[in-house]
Protein backbone atom coordinates (compact mmCIF):
# COMPACT_ATOMS: atom_id res chain seq x y z
CA UNK A 1 0.00 0.00 0.00
CA UNK A 2 2.46 2.71 -1.27
CA UNK A 3 -0.56 5.27 -2.05
CA UNK A 4 -1.18 5.57 1.63
CA UNK A 5 2.24 5.89 2.61
CA UNK A 6 2.19 8.54 0.13
CA UNK A 7 -1.22 10.11 1.73
CA UNK A 8 0.45 9.91 5.31
CA UNK A 9 3.58 11.78 4.12
CA UNK A 10 1.92 14.42 2.29
CA UNK A 11 -0.86 15.16 5.15
CA UNK A 12 2.14 15.75 7.63
CA UNK A 13 3.68 18.16 5.61
CA UNK A 14 0.48 20.22 5.02
CA UNK A 15 -0.03 19.91 8.76
CA UNK A 16 2.86 20.84 10.13
CA UNK A 17 4.00 23.54 8.17
CA UNK A 18 1.22 25.39 8.36
CA UNK A 19 2.08 24.69 12.21
CA UNK A 20 5.59 25.65 12.00
CA UNK A 21 5.87 28.62 10.19
CA UNK A 22 4.35 31.10 12.24
CA UNK A 23 6.91 30.36 15.12
CA UNK A 24 9.63 30.74 12.91
CA UNK A 25 8.52 33.86 11.48
CA UNK A 26 7.26 35.83 14.79
CA UNK A 27 10.31 35.08 16.60
CA UNK A 28 11.80 37.33 14.26
CA UNK A 29 9.47 39.94 13.16
CA UNK A 30 8.81 43.01 15.30
CA UNK A 31 4.79 43.53 15.28
CA UNK A 32 2.88 46.87 15.58
CA UNK A 33 0.06 47.48 18.27
CA UNK A 34 -2.62 46.19 15.96
CA UNK A 35 -1.25 42.93 14.84
CA UNK A 36 -0.66 42.34 18.56
CA UNK A 37 -4.22 42.84 19.40
CA UNK A 38 -5.16 40.83 16.37
CA UNK A 39 -3.30 37.92 17.36
CA UNK A 40 -4.30 38.69 21.31
CA UNK A 41 -8.16 38.39 19.84
CA UNK A 42 -7.77 34.90 17.63
CA UNK A 43 -8.17 32.46 21.18
CA UNK A 44 -11.66 34.20 21.79
CA UNK A 45 -12.81 34.22 18.02
CA UNK A 46 -10.98 30.71 17.46
CA UNK A 47 -13.48 29.68 20.76
CA UNK A 48 -16.40 31.19 19.17
CA UNK A 49 -16.15 29.73 16.08
CA UNK A 50 -15.24 26.31 17.11
CA UNK A 51 -18.28 25.92 19.76
CA UNK A 52 -20.37 27.69 16.47
CA UNK A 53 -22.28 26.17 15.13
CA UNK A 54 -20.33 22.81 15.52
CA UNK A 55 -21.85 21.85 18.99
CA UNK A 56 -25.91 21.78 17.60
CA UNK A 57 -24.91 19.00 15.27
CA UNK A 58 -22.22 17.05 18.19
CA UNK A 59 -24.90 14.19 19.31
CA UNK A 60 -26.76 14.01 15.93
CA UNK A 61 -29.60 11.53 17.98
CA UNK A 62 -30.11 14.34 20.41
CA UNK A 63 -29.40 18.41 19.89
CA UNK A 64 -31.40 18.73 23.14
CA UNK A 65 -28.57 16.79 24.96
CA UNK A 66 -25.80 18.70 23.49
CA UNK A 67 -27.47 22.17 24.34
CA UNK A 68 -28.31 20.83 27.77
CA UNK A 69 -24.73 19.35 28.62
CA UNK A 70 -23.03 22.66 27.20
CA UNK A 71 -25.15 24.64 29.34
CA UNK A 72 -24.62 22.57 32.22
CA UNK A 73 -20.10 23.68 31.42
CA UNK A 74 -20.96 27.34 30.66
CA UNK A 75 -23.07 27.80 33.90
CA UNK A 76 -20.58 25.80 36.22
CA UNK A 77 -17.41 27.40 34.77
CA UNK A 78 -19.24 30.63 35.19
CA UNK A 79 -19.38 29.97 39.53
CA UNK A 80 -16.44 27.66 39.65
CA UNK A 81 -13.13 27.05 38.30
CA UNK A 82 -12.79 23.36 37.97
CA UNK A 83 -11.99 23.04 33.97
CA UNK A 84 -12.07 18.98 34.73
CA UNK A 85 -16.06 19.18 36.30
CA UNK A 86 -17.59 21.55 33.61
CA UNK A 87 -16.50 19.24 30.90
CA UNK A 88 -17.46 15.71 33.03
CA UNK A 89 -20.56 16.99 34.16
CA UNK A 90 -21.27 18.16 30.39
CA UNK A 91 -20.83 14.37 29.53
CA UNK A 92 -22.98 13.16 32.41
CA UNK A 93 -25.81 15.74 31.65
CA UNK A 94 -25.41 14.44 27.65
CA UNK A 95 -25.31 11.21 28.74
CA UNK A 96 -28.66 11.68 30.72
CA UNK A 97 -30.47 13.57 28.65
CA UNK A 98 -29.72 11.04 25.79
CA UNK A 99 -30.53 8.21 27.85
CA UNK A 100 -34.41 9.86 29.07
CA UNK A 101 -35.10 10.79 25.29
CA UNK A 102 -34.45 7.03 24.45
CA UNK A 103 -36.81 5.59 27.12
CA UNK A 104 -39.67 7.74 26.08
CA UNK B 1 20.05 21.60 41.06
CA UNK B 2 18.27 18.95 42.71
CA UNK B 3 15.72 22.20 43.14
CA UNK B 4 15.38 22.89 39.69
CA UNK B 5 14.68 19.61 38.67
CA UNK B 6 12.16 19.11 41.43
CA UNK B 7 10.18 22.58 40.06
CA UNK B 8 10.43 21.52 36.22
CA UNK B 9 8.94 18.06 37.44
CA UNK B 10 5.88 19.72 39.17
CA UNK B 11 5.47 21.99 35.78
CA UNK B 12 5.35 18.69 33.84
CA UNK B 13 2.66 17.47 35.97
CA UNK B 14 0.75 20.44 36.23
CA UNK B 15 0.66 20.21 32.49
CA UNK B 16 -0.06 17.04 32.43
CA UNK B 17 -3.08 17.86 34.91
CA UNK B 18 -3.99 21.12 33.06
CA UNK B 19 -4.28 18.35 29.56
CA UNK B 20 -6.86 15.97 31.52
CA UNK B 21 -10.04 17.87 30.03
CA UNK B 22 -8.50 17.06 26.57
CA UNK B 23 -7.77 13.58 27.59
CA UNK B 24 -11.27 13.02 28.35
CA UNK B 25 -12.84 14.87 24.92
CA UNK B 26 -9.49 12.91 23.01
CA UNK B 27 -10.16 9.41 24.05
CA UNK B 28 -13.40 8.60 22.79
CA UNK B 29 -12.95 10.49 19.44
CA UNK B 30 -9.67 8.42 18.88
CA UNK B 31 -11.36 5.25 19.72
CA UNK B 32 -13.96 5.89 17.19
CA UNK B 33 -11.53 6.77 14.60
CA UNK B 34 -9.82 3.68 15.51
CA UNK B 35 -12.80 1.64 14.86
CA UNK B 36 -13.76 3.92 11.52
CA UNK B 37 -10.03 2.99 10.03
CA UNK B 38 -10.11 -0.29 11.04
CA UNK B 39 -13.58 -1.02 8.74
CA UNK B 40 -11.87 1.88 6.12
CA UNK B 41 -9.37 -1.07 5.15
CA UNK B 42 -6.58 0.69 6.28
CA UNK B 43 -4.65 -1.46 8.39
CA UNK B 44 -2.90 -1.00 12.12
CA UNK B 45 0.28 0.33 11.41
CA UNK B 46 -1.21 3.20 9.04
CA UNK B 47 -3.78 3.56 11.42
CA UNK B 48 -0.67 4.68 13.74
CA UNK B 49 0.78 6.75 11.49
CA UNK B 50 -1.85 8.91 10.73
CA UNK B 51 -2.49 9.48 14.19
CA UNK B 52 1.34 9.61 15.70
CA UNK B 53 2.74 11.59 12.66
CA UNK B 54 -0.27 13.63 11.35
CA UNK B 55 -1.99 13.98 14.35
CA UNK B 56 -4.93 16.06 13.10
CA UNK B 57 -8.41 15.02 14.03
CA UNK B 58 -10.66 16.45 11.82
CA UNK B 59 -8.54 15.45 8.93
CA UNK B 60 -8.15 12.35 9.40
CA UNK B 61 -11.55 11.89 9.54
CA UNK B 62 -11.88 13.14 6.27
CA UNK B 63 -8.80 11.50 4.71
CA UNK B 64 -10.74 8.53 6.00
CA UNK B 65 -14.00 9.28 3.86
CA UNK B 66 -12.01 10.42 0.95
CA UNK B 67 -10.22 7.08 1.04
CA UNK B 68 -13.42 4.66 1.23
CA UNK B 69 -14.57 6.60 -1.93
CA UNK B 70 -11.57 6.23 -3.73
CA UNK B 71 -10.19 9.70 -3.86
CA UNK B 72 -6.69 10.42 -4.76
CA UNK B 73 -3.31 11.39 -3.34
CA UNK B 74 -3.37 14.93 -4.31
CA UNK B 75 -6.85 15.50 -3.57
CA UNK B 76 -6.40 14.41 -0.21
CA UNK B 77 -3.47 16.31 0.67
CA UNK B 78 -4.85 19.83 -0.38
CA UNK B 79 -8.07 19.07 1.50
CA UNK B 80 -6.16 18.50 4.39
CA UNK B 81 -4.17 21.73 4.57
CA UNK B 82 -7.67 23.61 3.76
CA UNK B 83 -8.70 22.15 6.79
CA UNK B 84 -5.42 22.60 8.85
CA UNK B 85 -4.99 26.67 7.63
CA UNK B 86 -6.74 27.50 10.70
CA UNK B 87 -3.91 26.18 12.48
CA UNK B 88 -1.51 28.69 11.16
CA UNK B 89 -3.60 31.32 12.99
CA UNK B 90 -4.04 29.71 15.99
CA UNK B 91 0.33 28.89 15.52
CA UNK B 92 0.68 32.65 15.80
CA UNK B 93 -1.34 33.78 17.91
CA UNK B 94 0.42 31.21 20.50
CA UNK B 95 4.02 32.41 19.14
CA UNK B 96 3.28 35.78 19.79
CA UNK B 97 2.82 35.10 23.44
CA UNK B 98 6.06 32.92 24.43
CA UNK B 99 9.27 33.58 25.49
CA UNK B 100 11.90 34.25 22.88
CA UNK B 101 14.17 31.76 25.36
CA UNK B 102 11.99 28.72 23.96
CA UNK B 103 12.47 29.73 20.54
CA UNK B 104 14.63 26.31 20.52
CA UNK B 105 11.75 24.04 21.15
CA UNK B 106 9.11 25.55 18.56
CA UNK B 107 9.38 22.95 16.24
CA UNK B 108 8.49 20.47 18.95
CA UNK B 109 5.89 22.96 20.36
CA UNK B 110 4.53 23.55 17.02
CA UNK B 111 4.04 19.78 16.48
CA UNK B 112 1.28 19.39 19.04
CA UNK B 113 -0.86 22.98 18.17
CA UNK B 114 -4.09 21.00 18.02
CA UNK B 115 -7.71 23.40 18.67
CA UNK B 116 -7.53 21.55 22.37
CA UNK B 117 -4.27 22.35 23.43
CA UNK B 118 -4.22 25.88 21.65
CA UNK B 119 -7.14 26.47 23.23
CA UNK B 120 -6.28 25.36 27.15
CA UNK B 121 -2.17 26.87 26.36
CA UNK B 122 -3.57 30.30 25.37
CA UNK B 123 -6.82 30.66 27.84
CA UNK B 124 -3.65 30.38 30.94
CA UNK B 125 -3.06 32.79 32.51
CA UNK B 126 1.28 33.78 33.70
CA UNK B 127 4.10 32.33 32.36
CA UNK B 128 4.19 29.69 29.99
CA UNK B 129 7.03 27.29 31.01
CA UNK B 130 8.32 24.42 28.44
CA UNK B 131 7.58 21.90 31.29
CA UNK B 132 4.01 23.11 31.69
CA UNK B 133 3.73 22.81 27.31
CA UNK B 134 5.14 19.76 27.27
CA UNK B 135 2.76 18.32 29.89
CA UNK B 136 -0.07 20.00 28.47
CA UNK B 137 0.90 18.21 25.09
CA UNK B 138 2.15 14.77 26.03
CA UNK B 139 -1.45 14.52 27.31
CA UNK B 140 -3.05 15.33 24.62
CA UNK B 141 -0.91 13.26 22.42
CA UNK B 142 -1.08 10.15 24.64
CA UNK B 143 -4.82 10.05 24.38
CA UNK B 144 -4.74 10.55 20.57
CA UNK B 145 -2.46 7.90 19.54
CA UNK B 146 -3.69 5.70 22.47
CA UNK B 147 -7.49 5.82 21.64
CA UNK B 148 -6.65 5.21 17.79
CA UNK B 149 -4.81 2.34 19.27
CA UNK B 150 -7.47 1.17 21.48
CA UNK B 151 -10.32 1.59 19.15
CA UNK B 152 -8.47 -0.22 16.51
CA UNK B 153 -7.72 -2.85 18.77
CA UNK B 154 -10.77 -3.24 21.15
CA UNK B 155 -13.19 -1.28 18.80
CA UNK B 156 -16.67 -1.69 20.09
CA UNK B 157 -16.52 -2.33 23.94
CA UNK B 158 -17.41 1.30 24.43
CA UNK B 159 -21.55 1.30 24.34
CA UNK B 160 -22.76 3.41 21.76
CA UNK B 161 -24.74 5.78 23.50
CA UNK B 162 -21.60 6.61 26.13
CA UNK B 163 -19.18 7.12 23.04
CA UNK B 164 -21.74 9.49 21.62
CA UNK B 165 -22.47 11.81 24.57
CA UNK B 166 -18.51 12.26 24.93
CA UNK B 167 -18.39 13.64 22.17
CA UNK B 168 -19.93 16.93 23.63
CA UNK B 169 -16.75 16.97 26.08
CA UNK B 170 -14.91 18.60 23.84
CA UNK B 171 -17.39 21.74 23.26
CA UNK B 172 -17.83 21.59 27.08
CA UNK B 173 -13.99 22.32 27.46
CA UNK B 174 -13.96 24.82 24.62
CA UNK B 175 -16.79 26.91 26.59
CA UNK B 176 -15.67 26.47 29.94
CA UNK B 177 -12.14 27.91 29.18
CA UNK B 178 -14.04 31.03 27.25
CA UNK B 179 -16.20 31.56 30.06
CA UNK B 180 -13.20 31.71 32.49
CA UNK B 181 -11.87 34.17 30.18
CA UNK B 182 -15.10 36.03 30.01
CA UNK B 183 -15.48 36.67 33.48
CA UNK B 184 -12.12 38.37 33.47
CA UNK B 185 -13.14 40.28 30.32
CA UNK B 186 -17.06 40.77 29.77
CA UNK B 187 -16.37 42.44 25.97
CA UNK B 188 -14.39 39.29 25.18
CA UNK B 189 -17.99 37.17 25.06
CA UNK B 190 -19.23 39.71 21.80
CA UNK B 191 -16.08 38.85 19.77
CA UNK B 192 -16.67 35.16 20.84
CA UNK B 193 -20.62 35.08 19.94
CA UNK B 194 -20.12 37.64 16.78
CA UNK B 195 -17.26 34.71 15.71
CA UNK B 196 -19.52 32.23 16.50
CA UNK B 197 -22.19 33.96 14.36
CA UNK B 198 -20.72 34.73 10.82
CA UNK B 199 -19.41 31.08 11.16
CA UNK B 200 -22.93 30.00 11.94
CA UNK B 201 -24.32 32.29 9.10
CA UNK B 202 -21.19 31.07 6.63
CA UNK B 203 -22.13 27.50 7.36
CA UNK B 204 -25.63 28.19 6.98
CA UNK B 205 -25.20 30.05 3.08
CA UNK B 206 -23.12 26.71 2.58
CA UNK B 207 -20.76 28.16 -0.01
CA UNK B 208 -17.51 27.27 1.24
CA UNK B 209 -16.05 24.76 3.38
CA UNK B 210 -16.41 23.81 7.02
CA UNK B 211 -12.63 24.58 6.83
CA UNK B 212 -12.71 27.85 5.57
CA UNK B 213 -16.01 28.98 6.79
CA UNK B 214 -14.10 28.70 10.47
CA UNK B 215 -10.81 30.47 9.26
CA UNK B 216 -13.03 32.98 7.83
CA UNK B 217 -14.62 33.77 11.08
CA UNK B 218 -11.96 33.73 12.96
CA UNK B 219 -9.49 36.54 10.80
CA UNK B 220 -12.65 38.84 9.97
CA UNK B 221 -13.68 39.08 13.96
CA UNK B 222 -10.33 39.65 15.22
CA UNK B 223 -9.35 42.01 12.16
CA UNK B 224 -12.29 44.31 12.78
CA UNK B 225 -11.26 44.04 16.70
CA UNK B 226 -7.90 45.11 16.50
CA UNK B 227 -9.58 48.16 14.86
CA UNK B 228 -11.66 49.08 17.84
CA UNK B 229 -10.12 51.21 19.84
CA UNK B 230 -9.81 49.79 23.37
CA UNK B 231 -11.67 52.81 24.94
CA UNK B 232 -14.71 52.48 22.71
CA UNK B 233 -15.15 48.82 23.35
CA UNK B 234 -15.27 49.05 27.30
CA UNK B 235 -18.28 51.82 27.39
CA UNK B 236 -19.67 49.62 24.29
CA UNK B 237 -20.46 46.63 26.24
CA UNK B 238 -21.48 48.69 29.72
Amino acid sequence: MNNMLLIIAGMVLVTYIPRLLPFLLLSRLKLNTRAKRFLNLIPYTALGALIMPGFLTAIPESPLAAVLGLSFAIVYAWYKNSLIVSVLGSVVVAFLVTLAGNMI
Amino acid sequence: MSDKSTNENLRFRDGILAGLPIVIGYLPIAVAYGILAKSTGVTLFHSFAFSAFVYAGASQFMALNMIAIGAGVGEIVVTTLLVNLRHFIMSASLASGLKRELSKYFPIIAFGVTDEVFSVLSIKEGEKSKEFIFGLQAAAYTAWVGGTMIGYIAGGLLPAMLAGSMVIALYGMFAALLVSAIKKSHKLAVYAAASGTINALLSYIGIMSKGWNMVAAIIIVAAVGAFIPEGKEVTADE
